[in-house]
């Protein structure tokens, strides 16, 4: 390897060092280590001449410019000469601007107990700006009812399609997908015991009750909270919802209101079609693994299975929609002017709305049970 | 005499413990192209969007249109809303409408006109913005920046209102379509009477279209009037960003 010190001279006092090749911020650390090598002893003034080095960056410049203070506590003298000038320009401009580093402003070190202090602090602040959005969501509604003109049934009806609609498929394949797993896995149990039929109470209760109004919740709330949130986000940076409120059109009107309603209706729909699904899931692997005809399992299913268990199910449905919309909707409008923002208020989006829907749906057995339904 | 269409008095505002207005106080009278300029993070953006209802101020007030915005009712609000048209920086056109829908929609809240004098309504403020009819079907995405602006212009300008309101109108366009913007609102003001008030960093821009200005510095307001005494005044920010244009 070439060392990166042509030549050095050395008298009695004073030192020469001549340097070549590219002295950059890539190999500062080698320059560094050929520098130190230097024995000092008895030297009080050193000399580097820059005249060759091929290139020479600012990063290098700081390091010799630090030298330089550093020998001058050793009382020895650092100078430089360059024939280029633009090194001697570089070392000017570095001397110049050279923040030190009592003058560049350090992260504050935070205590334990502040930073504590301080998310609370914000997690409360974040509570409070959720019940305004809720009071002000009630408001609007409110305003809904009073003037029923002021419904927005051609925004309703595209966010039914959007929210609900194109959502279909993939609720009915994942409903299916549970009502086979499901059925699978208790039949084997079940054909143990010869009580083969019992699949049937089985798949009818857990899916209709409890399975398919919170796998179409945990499908929606990741499908169409998480868009909630983009959209709205998105919205708010390319400043659509300012533009709105000029011209005089309030966002909760067009925006938040249409959509929260829109799920709530579409929800139930949808919960209809994954108890169908998740059915003829259980009922497939019926035939096949339990002998269990069709037309014996929709009997059995028909004796066993009360209405109020479908009906259970359903009516979980708008208030899962609710607490789905309005956690995305909300997140949207938390949304701050970077994109980073979005992707962060949508993650939180989908995973509160999960964790609100299965709160809620803890809260319907809870209220269920007392209530002997 | 000429009659005031904004007065901001003694307005105060405070982001975070930090005192970004303190106590401004300006006129903008009927007809005149009114400019709002200040070193960044003086807060021009922030005064505008205090004007137009978007941002509450702390202290003080401001009237538009003859009304104090200081707990301005639900209804008034309205009123005045309908009665400005506001240009944002990067157009604010709605993504999921095209030009032609996004002129249509104010007209479509606010009026019972019929379809078809819609239509009129719309293709004529296309024409008056400069861009061509075949440009109405075109979503936001699929046009140039400078289109959005005259789309964005179209849109505020759709109700007629009175007064406008324009945030960096020219900033992101090319010079030649930055000084065509500039004709086109000298031409707006003249055709149709229009008030407007604009934050703008484009000199050209500036002394080419501004009857008046405000410079906002060191949360004041340290000079308003004509562009002829800007020097009149003593200040840093004024002699560096009017110092070069005055030179040449």
């Amino acid at each position: 390897m070439k060392s990166v010190i042509k030549n050095s001279s050395k008298n009695t006092t004073k030192l020469s060092l001549q340097l070549r090749g590219e002295f950059s911020l890539y190999n500062v650390k080698k320059y560094e280590k050929a520098l130190r090598k230097q024995n000092l002893s008895g030297v009080k003034e050193v000399e580097i001449d820059l005249s060759s080095v091929e290139y020479f960056d600012t990063a290098s410049a700081l390091f010799l410019v630090d030298l330089q203070k550093e020998y001058k506590k050793r009382d020895i003298m650092l100078s430089f000469i360059s024939a280029n000038e633009d090194h001697l320009k570089t070392l000017l401009l570095v001397q110049k601007r050279k923040q030190t580093s009592s003058t560049i402003s350090s992260s504050q070190k935070s205590f334990f107990l502040t930073d504590i202090g301080k998310s609370f602090y914000a997690n409360y602040l974040g509570l409070l700006s959720f019940f305004a959005f809720l009071g002000k969501l009630f408001a609007t509604k409110l305003h809904y009812l009073l003037n029923p003109k002021n419904i927005r049934v051609k925004e309703i009806a595209y966010e039914i399609n959007e929210s609900g609609v194109r959502a279909l498929g993939i609720v009915a394949l994942t409903s299916f997908l549970i009502g086979l797993v499901v059925a699978y896995q208790s039949a084997f149990q079940l054909k143990t015991y010869g009580a083969n039929i019992f699949v049937v109470d089985m798949l009818g209760i857990s899916i209709l009750r409890e399975l398919a109004p919170l796998i179409t919740a945990i499908v929606i709330a990741g499908r169409s909270g998480s868009a909630f949130t983009a959209q709205i986000g998105a919205m708010k940076i390319t400043e659509e919802l300012d533009a709105m409120r000029t011209m005089g059109f309030d966002p909760y009107m067009f925006l938040v209101l249409p959509r929260i309603l829109a799920l709530m209706i579409v929800m139930p729909l949808l919960i209809f079609v994954a108890d169908m699904m998740g059915i003829i899931g259980g009922m497939f692997v019926a035939n096949i693994d339990l002998n269990i005809t069709t037309q014996l399992f929709l009997e059995r299913f028909n004796e066993v299975v009360a209405f109020k268990h479908f009906l259970i199910g359903l009516i979980k449905g708008p208030f899962f929609a609710f607490l789905i919309a309005t956690i995305g909707i909300y997140r949207g409008l938390m949304v701050k002017d970077d994109t980073q923002s979005i992707g962060f208020n949508t993650t939180k989006s989908v995973v509160e709305a999960i964790f609100a829907v299965i709160v809620c749906d803890a809260l319907f057995s809870i209220a269920f049970t007392n209530l002997g339904i | 005499m000429q009659k005031t269409v904004i007065k901001v008095k003694d307005v105060k505002t405070i982001f975070d413990n930090r005192i970004v207005h303190n106590g401004l106080n300006l006129t903008v009278g009927e007809g005149d192209i009114y400019g709002l300029l200040g070193p960044s993070g003086c807060g021009k953006t922030t005064l505008l969007r205090e004007m137009v209802m978007l941002h509450q101020y702390n202290g003080g007030s401001i009237e538009v249109l003859g009304k104090n915005l200081n707990g301005i009712s639900h209804n008034d609000a309205q009123k005045i809303r309908q009665q400005w048209g506001v240009l944002f920086q990067a157009g604010a056109l709605f993504s999921s409408l095209t030009l032609r829908e996004n002129i249509m929609l104010p007209l479509v809240e606010y009026t019972d006109l019929s379809k078809s004098l819609m239509e009129e309504i719309i293709k004529f403020k296309i024409d008056l913005v400069g861009l061509k009819q075949s440009d109405a079907d075109l979503y936001p995405s699929q046009i140039s920046g400078g289109m959005k602006k005259k789309a964005a212009l179209a849109r505020a300008l759709a109700m007629d209102p009175k007064l406008l309101f324009l945030d960096e109108p020219t900033s992101g366009l090319d010079p030649i379509s930055a000084r065509d913007f500039d004709a086109l609102i000298l031409e707006l003001r003249s055709l149709l009477g229009l008030t407007i008030v604009m934050v703008s960093h484009d000199l050209q821009s500036i002394y080419d279209t501004l009857d008046k200005v405000a410079i906002i510095d060191q949360k004041k307001i340290i000079y308003e009037g004509s562009l002829k005494n800007i020097n009149s005044v003593e200040s840093q920010f004024i002699k560096t960003f009017f110092g070069k244009y005055n030179e040449q």
